[in-house]
């Protein structure tokens, strides 16, 4: 797809710790478009944060990337260092799951969402200050002019996540990266910063890569999804389609394990065991050994494909026409 | 897989009640002013049953739950556990209580220490009550609680790191199994865990309920859980019980607007039904607990706030036939919410 913001293919991501190289990334394709929002899904350890990390080249030292990404048609990867961390700076936003990690203590929020119009957009201070004022304001905190010049503690934690959004939104970015950005807020709260972040797209025409491990979100914000585990993708492809009809036995777990308000109180449906460690990955499926299914000999010793299903629809599977046997 | 739709409500006598908070307040002095975290809480769990307590950060919940064990000391009101007023206890008196009242924590890493193993951690509170008079009868123990918590017997010898977080919040919780309480308190048990353990943990512990007659005060702040295990509920919003009932009559008919905000603010693993939703989204935040607003608490983010709002505080009242609402205009002011 020529217009997508950001498209990552075949990337993979390993990590040297002290117990040997540990692969928390392996061969990932997906991209954004302008203007819609992807949804990355996953348990922790599933490789969805790390894979997003690594394609805008905020990996750690330790990790060793591969594959192609290409932010904005350019060649991300093949950039200098420096040109890349400019390119990343004027065109992508992020936003991480608690704001503290984002904001100074000890500089007033004016300041640091001020900061980067003079980096990147080569605003002088005055005109940055105004402009983090309409900053603040769009993302909605109240008297925003006079709160321009307090300090992160002042503000609650629903309040510093929008003055990170805010900080994101600086350079009117292409992308935006958010890293479950709600996770830490109260359920309110969130509903607050999941209306933000959409009205604000729907404005601007930013491409959102939304990582998150709550399928009610992802309900709520996506046009596209990739459900990670062990660091694959296992089945991606627009959101009606995975959430309507999952073709992956681990999708159709993770949606059955959540409570439904109002459904009674039975037993949940659940998956025995614990991901696998990424040192020591089982040979085929790394899902096989949880699986509710259970497929054959194949599943365990060899690595199903990513099949299409349907359009866009892809499962990794080696039988994708059978319905699963688990479902919601 | 279809869950069962039986929702029953409990109906229990009084002489039932295993422990009972009474017009309790718990007030923190600050530097900046008396913070109110709890401030006039009276509730009841009875035997056998699992009271959910639902809110938001700051609004009491854990403080609630932690002057049961009298963690905290309570500025004003009573607390009675197992037919005993325990409010004014001493020091001593209290390892009595927190035998009968045991806790399991949101974070099994901060509550376990990292340098015993596993089983002296399950072991403590035996030793601690006396509960064992050798060290045979000490392993045996052991083992039957890892067995209840479906942990393998040789993750005895283990540390608190070697075990995964499912693993560690199952050993919390065969840890507060081992005096066998009359009540466990669970505060925010699966808050830090992933979604598919997060439904293992709530299993186990519907099945020990279910098998050892337990009663559970179940703390947290995600709603939809809160539902799936509770046989009551309470909502609490700044120090305050706003709306009380059973699950189904919270989810079908939310009588408090705040109860109404928050069940349309959680999010719905459908796309369709997300997509045609319509959010009552609240503005602002929660207000300071060390200046509450007048009147109702809840008034100043509610979309039907009227004047006499501010006036009066209202009383938790009764509205049906085991569900309680504390609004001026409950029922009323949620039907107009839908409306608008």
């Amino acid at each position: 797809m020529s217009d997508a913001v950001l498209a990552v293919s075949g990337l993979t991501v390993t990590i040297g710790t002290r117990r040997g190289p540990a692969r928390a990334v392996a061969g990932v394709d997906w991209s954004v478009q302008a203007g819609q929002t992807l949804a990355l899904v996953g348990e922790s350890g599933s490789g969805k944060s790390m894979s997003v990390l690594a394609a805008t080249g905020l990996a750690p030292r330790a990790a060793r990337v591969t594959g192609s990404v290409r932010l904005l048609g350019s060649d991300f990867t093949a950039l200098p260092a420096d040109r890349r961390r400019r390119m990343r700076g004027r065109h992508v936003g992020f936003v991480f799951q608690d704001p503290m990690t984002s904001l100074n203590p000890v500089l007033s929020v004016g300041r640091q969402v001020a900061e980067a119009g003079e980096e990147h957009l080569g605003l002088t201070r005055r005109a940055a200050r105004t402009r983090a004022i309409e900053l603040l304001d769009l993302v909605g905190i109240p008297s925003a002019a006079q709160r321009v010049d307090a300090y992160p503690h002042q503000f609650s934690g629903g309040m510093r996540q929008r003055v990170v959004i805010a900080m994101a939104l600086a350079c009117e970015p292409d992308l935006l990266i958010a890293d479950e950005p709600t996770t830490a807020l109260d359920v309110t709260t969130q509903a607050q910063i999941v209306e933000l972040v959409a009205d604000l797209q729907q404005r601007l025409g930013t491409a959102v890569v939304w990582i998150t491990h709550d399928l009610g979100v992802v309900a709520g914000i996506a046009d596209t999804v990739a459900v990670m585990y062990a660091g694959r993708i296992v089945e991606q492809g627009p959101v009606e389609a995975v959430f309507d009809r999952p073709g992956h036995p681990y999708t159709s777990a993770l949606l059955a394990a959540r409570p439904e308000p109002g459904a009674g109180g039975g037993d949940l449906v659940t998956i025995a065991g614990a991901p696998p460690s990424p040192h020591d990955l089982p040979a085929g499926c790394a899902f096989w050994p949880r699986c509710p299914v259970r497929g054959d000999a194949r599943c365990e010793h060899e690595l199903p494909p990513l099949v299409p299903v349907a359009g866009a629809h892809h499962v990794r599977t080696f039988y994708p026409q059978r319905p699963d046997g688990e479902g919601r | 897989m279809k869950r069962g739709e039986v929702q029953v409500p409990m109906q229990r006598g009084s002489a039932d009640v295993v422990a009972e908070l009474d017009d309790l307040r718990v007030w923190f002095p600050t530097s900046a002013g008396v913070v109110r975290a709890v401030d006039g809480v009276s509730l009841q769990v009875r035997r056998g049953e699992t009271l959910g307590l639902v809110g938001e950060s700051g609004s009491g919940k854990s403080t609630t739950g932690l002057a049961l064990l009298r963690l905290v000391d309570p500025t004003t009101g009573s607390v009675r556990v197992a037919g005993q007023d325990v409010t004014g206890w001493s020091r001593r008196q209290l390892r009595a209580l927190r035998r009968r009242v045991a806790m399991v924590f949101q974070d099994p890493q901060a509550s376990l220490d990292p340098r015993r193993t596993v089983g002296s951690s399950i072991a403590e509170p035996l030793i601690v009550h006396r509960l064992v008079d050798s060290s045979a009868a000490r392993r045996r123990r052991v083992e039957e609680l890892l067995d209840a918590v479906g942990l393998r017997r040789d993750l005895a010898d283990r540390h608190p790191h070697e075990l995964s977080g499912g693993q560690r919040q199952r050993v919390g919780i065969a840890r507060a199994l081992a005096g066998e309480p009359d009540l466990i308190v669970l505060d925010e048990p699966i808050a830090s865990l992933d979604l598919s353990v997060q439904a293992q943990i709530m299993n186990l512990l519907r099945g020990l309920q279910r098998d050892l007659g337990l009663t559970y005060l179940f703390i947290a702040h995600d709603l939809a859980a809160v539902e799936h295990m509770s046989d009551r509920m309470a909502v609490m919003y700044l120090g305050r019980i706003v709306e009380s009932g059973t699950p189904a009559q919270i989810w079908r008919e939310p009588a408090h607007p705040y109860t109404a905000a928050l069940l349309s603010a959680i999010p719905v693993a459908d796309p369709q039904v997300e997509r045609e939703r319509r959010r009552v989204i609240l503005s602002g935040d929660i207000p300071s607990p060390v200046d509450p607003p007048s009147g109702c608490r809840f008034r100043t983010r509610c979309p039907q706030a009227r004047p006499d709002c501010a006036e009066t505080d209202p009383a938790l009242v009764e509205v049906a036939a085991g569900h309680r609402a504390a609004c001026l205009y409950a029922g009323e002011a949620v039907r107009a919410m839908r409306v608008s």
